[in-house]
């Protein structure tokens, strides 16, 4: 006698005018698909096309589907829709961007990226004159998807703003991620760039940004000259001074869910599969596992490729290679000390001996290293090539793969919480030292799910609301959705 | 010792956890409806294609069995008090040290003619939602629903989920406005008819029509008019659900007669939730309040008298929040839709017509006694506080932002509340806080 819930439904129906706008959302991506094989001529007029296409659509799309229905929360229907509910639509979006991905990372060369000297070809050679249009130079790979990106960030964030027009947190959020994406992570770069600076984006640090530290992206900034050197002190500052106090202050929620690009993506085109985010016990598990190896495997990757740097600078930097190593395990311990004596009762069990282990695993590693006159090897590997295997892993297959190609599978925010290692850090900061929760009203939940169903986080919020607990947890992003979508307190 | 628990809802299950945080006892819960405890405030949601039934469930399977709780699906069809023993529909029996009856409401019928064929049903149980569905498989044209409140609109939503078009009866001049003041009554009959449901007032059901296959198929209403549909939703309020006591002694009114500590007249059998209703009720409460916060507090309470630990049932200040449609909807303290005489109360509405502040105090003595808020959500804490402080209305207007519990960034319509105070009652009011956590921390704490 189990209750097996069966519904019977026919998928909404959509209307004119939203047809019209997923007809020009085709139109633009049949575009540079064609351009794949090379027979778009004139890219100039036909790149204009297909982006505004894609954009228009998106947006005539939303409009379309939110006009002329009353303020209010709108998953109406979520759960028996295609591609909202993992079905085949789901499925192939799912498989078409992951294939995109693969591309990307491994294979531009199908994509039409040119080598040596030959120029561009196909889709990205469509890309040509917008590149040189902002900096000067054709287009890359990553230019391609930094545009691609944005668009989607800048459409899909209107669709979300025109979805919460009754919510003021979510309408500004969104638009504070739009203009991160847009002018610091996208637009500002490649100006920069055109102006022969290096590369730098601003709304991306480190650990997430693992290449901060890379000896190309260091000597880079600090060879160029005086902005770049400000980008290398901008960079430090974010990550040992800014971040903490923001943190501190307002939760992670400043960086994952108002300037992150990741995290922007998640929250706009990957909102219509938020619902996905599976929450139950053995993923929050599986969660704590993974993204904190990914952070021990990100801290370990850094601390060997400055270790190598520094001692191929031999003495003209400012430390040596074993004070910097002393210095990690030195701030090591005085972390977990300092965790342990004031934070102490915001820790179980399995946080201490976590914590433990892996400062341990790290400050072991860093000795065996020292004593063992390996040099510049870590786990007998020297240090570049497992930062570059660090970056095949993580910084690509887990990131982008995994992360955005199986939103429709997985829920959106799959990188965010299993793997991102500045979540990570922040969550811990989060945790341990700020203020900021999302707090519930009194006793007033009634269980109905809708606050845990609807966090892309995959946690399980009613299970502190029912008891009327703030939620602490590290990996809270403090999107508000919970809140907006709890019929009454949260 | 065995505890026996009739009824997996929230009052049951809520005993049930803290008997085992509390002691060793063997503990069984028995319900008919479905396996698992699921939030029934949330079938609506599962109709409307936000959640599946499993996000319902605030736990997982294998909760139950690491609390070690058995959970057992049947239906008690009487129980013997003296030999301490129930019986089941299938005849089985099971024996009990203590009885906590946790069963519940079901939804009422008037005696309509019809009220019992096909296609027609009432929005409470699992069961409920499955007959909504399995009929709305087969198409429904237009739904019906009899009986404003609050059950009778989440039906209406899910009805206008899928386009279906729905028709609401309702008896008053005004939705709901046997529990709301009139102003606030308006508000949602205009939100109503802003969703295109066609809400008919001053209208009552008179008969159900059939089909000739025992399905419903139009009603017909006091006013003689006939409206055909292929559902219709009784949603006209619920009473416990305690048809299955008859014969066992234990002593009934509406509900089942219970004192301050939750027991019945029959040693060792305890009575919570919906079902229940208590002899004296603490001032400002009703014999029987068949909502979720009440069953959650009554299972902790007889949890812990179970347990050795004898405690008095004592709900502070009554308070609520629902939803209706797209409008929130909280209400702390006393706010009647028929005020009492010594009773004034101060009205704020946004020109949007869909948010409003309602201040109820003492005319004479001028302290707060209850606040009805729609569309704006105000912090629980603070205004059980003002209320239970007897605070002056003055001093609440003056202070106002500590209770404002919107989401960041959100106006905060204070100070265009306290100048309509202030230009009703000729007063020079300023505000005195402002919205800041730790003022409203020092607040609560002071
Ligand atoms: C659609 C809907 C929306 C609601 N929304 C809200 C809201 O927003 N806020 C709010 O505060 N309240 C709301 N309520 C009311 C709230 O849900 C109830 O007050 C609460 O669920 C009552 O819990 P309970 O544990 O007392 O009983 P129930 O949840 O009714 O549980 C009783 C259980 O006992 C079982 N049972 C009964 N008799 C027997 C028997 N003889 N043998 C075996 N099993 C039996 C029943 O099948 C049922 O499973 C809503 C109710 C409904 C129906
Ligand atoms: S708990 Fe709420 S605010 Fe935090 S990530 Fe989940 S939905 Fe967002
Ligand atoms: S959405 Fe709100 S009422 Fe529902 S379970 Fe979450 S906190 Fe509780």
């Amino acid at each position: 006698m189990s209750n097996s819930y069966k519904v019977n439904v026919k998928p909404q129906q959509i209307n004119t005018m939203q047809k019209v706008g997923l007809g020009l959302g085709f139109l633009g991506l049949i575009i540079m698909v064609l351009s794949l094989f090379g027979i778009i001529q004139n890219p100039k007029l036909m790149l204009t096309i297909a982006l505004s296409s894609v954009g228009l659509g998106i947006v005539i799309f939303a409009i379309n589907q939110y006009k002329g229905l009353p303020l209010g929360i709108k998953n109406n229907g979520n759960w028996f829709t295609d591609i909202s509910s993992k079905g085949t639509f789901a499925w192939i979006t799912g498989i078409v961007l992951t294939s995109f991905y693969i591309l990307l990372y491994w294979y531009p060369l199908y994509l039409g990226q040119g080598s040596g000297d030959a120029g561009n070809t196909g889709l990205i050679a469509l890309f040509d004159p917008l590149s040189i249009f902002l900096k000067g130079k054709p287009a890359s790979q990553w230019f391609v998807y930094g545009v691609l990106y944005t668009l989607a960030i800048l459409g899909f964030g209107i669709k979300f703003i025109l979805k919460y027009r009754h919510n003021k947190y979510q309408q500004l959020r969104t638009i504070s991620v739009m203009f991160f994406q847009l002018a610091f992570a996208f637009l500002l770069p490649e100006i920069l760039q055109g102006l022969n600076q290096p590369y730098y984006n601003f709304a991306n640090m480190w650990p997430l940004n693992y290449y901060f530290f890379d000896k190309w992206h260091v000597n880079g900034l600090l060879s160029t000259s005086n902005i770049s050197l400000f980008m290398f002190g901008f960079g430090l500052a974010m990550i040992f001074l800014i971040s903490p106090f923001l943190t501190y202050k307002y939760g992670k929620r400043w960086y994952c869910s108002w300037v992150c690009g990741c995290g922007g993506l998640a929250e706009t085109a990957g909102d219509s599969f938020r619902h996905l985010s599976d929450n139950s016990l053995k993923s929050w598990k599986l969660e704590r596992w993974t993204i904190h190896i990914v952070l021990a495997m990100s801290f370990i990757m850094t601390i060997a490729v400055v270790g190598t740097y520094l001692s191929e600078m031999g003495g003209t930097a400012w430390i040596t290679r074993s004070q910097f190593m002393y210095g990690i395990i030195a701030f090591l311990v005085v972390f977990v000390g300092v965790l342990f004596k004031y934070r102490g009762e915001r820790l179980n069990k399995d946080e201490k001996i976590g914590i433990l282990s892996v400062a341990a695993f790290v400050i072991l590693l860093i000795l065996m290293n020292q004593f063992s006159g390996q040099g510049n090897n870590i786990f007998f590997k020297d240090s570049y090539s497992l930062r570059k295997w660090y970056g095949f892993a993580i910084g690509s297959a887990f990131s982008g793969v995994i992360g955005v190609g199986f939103y429709p599978i997985l829920g959106s925010r799959v990188w965010c919480r299993f793997g991102c290692p500045m979540a990570a850090v922040l969550g811990i900061q989060q945790k341990f030292f700020s203020r900021f929760r999302i707090t519930t009203n009194g006793g007033q939940c009634i269980s109905c799910g809708n606050c845990s169903t609807y966090c892309e986080m995959g946690i399980d919020v009613r299970s502190y609301a029912q008891k009327g607990q703030d939620i602490v947890r590290a990996s809270c992003v403090g999107c508000g959705v919970c809140s907006a979508v709890c019929p009454f307190c949260a | 010792m065995k505890v026996v628990i009739i009824g997996n809802g929230i009052s049951g299950i809520t005993a049930a956890r803290f008997i085992r945080k509390l002691s060793n006892h063997e503990i069984t819960v028995i319900s008919a409806e479905t396996d698992y405890f699921f939030s029934r405030t949330a079938l609506m949601y599962i109709y409307m294609g936000h959640m599946r039934f499993k996000d319902t469930q605030p736990y997982e399977p294998e909760f139950w069995t690491k609390n070690r709780i058995n959970l057992m699906r049947a239906y008690v069809e009487n129980i013997d008090s003296n030999a301490k023993k129930l019986t089941f529909s299938d005849g089985k029996t099971l024996n009990y040290d203590k009885l906590i009856i946790a069963t519940g409401s079901s939804p009422n019928k008037f005696g309509w003619p019809g009220q019992d064929l096909q296609k027609v049903g009432g929005l409470y149980s699992y069961q409920d939602l499955e007959n909504m569905e399995k009929t709305s498989s087969s198409g429904i044209k237009r739904a019906v629903i009899v009986g404003g409140g609050l059950i009778g609109l989440e039906m209406a939503e899910m009805f206008h989920s899928r386009n279906i078009p729905v028709t609401i009866l309702v008896r008053e001049t005004d939705y709901w406005n046997v529990v709301m003041p009139p102003e606030e009554s308006k508000m949602i009959s205009r939100h109503i008819l802003e969703h295109h449901i066609d809400l008919r007032l001053e209208t009552e059901l008179k008969e159900i029509i059939d089909n000739g296959n025992g399905e419903a198929c139009a009603v017909i209403t006091n006013k003689g008019d006939r409206i055909d549909c292929d559902y219709v939703g009784l949603t006209a309020g619920v009473h416990p659900n305690i048809g299955f006591i008859e014969g066992s002694g234990i002593e009934k009114q509406r509900g089942i007669v219970v004192n301050e500590f939750l027991e019945t007249n029959i040693p060792d059998i305890y009575a919570i939730g919906d079902c229940a209703e208590a002899k004296n009720p603490k001032p400002g409460r009703r014999p029987i309040e068949a909502i979720w916060y009440t069953g959650r507090m009554m299972g902790e309470t007889v949890a812990h008298t179970i347990c050795n630990k004898k405690t008095e049932y004592t709900p502070k200040l009554w308070f609520n929040s629902a939803k209706f449609l797209d409008i929130e909807y909280q209400v702390y303290g006393t706010v009647l839709a028929r005020p009492a005489e010594n009773h004034a109360s101060f009205y704020w509405e946004h020109a949007n017509g869909k948010m409003s502040v309602r201040l109820v105090y003492d005319k004479n003595t001028k302290e707060i006694l209850g606040f009805n808020l729609m569309g704006i959500r105000f912090r629980h804490e603070v205004c059980e506080k003002w209320i239970l402080d007897k605070t002056n209305i003055e001093t609440v207007i003056e202070n106002l932002s500590l209770a404002n519990f919107d989401p960041e960034f959100y106006e905060d319509y204070s100070s265009a509340i306290r100048s309509l105070y202030n230009q009703k009652m000729g007063k020079k009011l300023q505000s005195k806080s402002k919205r800041n956590l730790n003022i409203v921390l020092a607040f609560l704490r002071g």
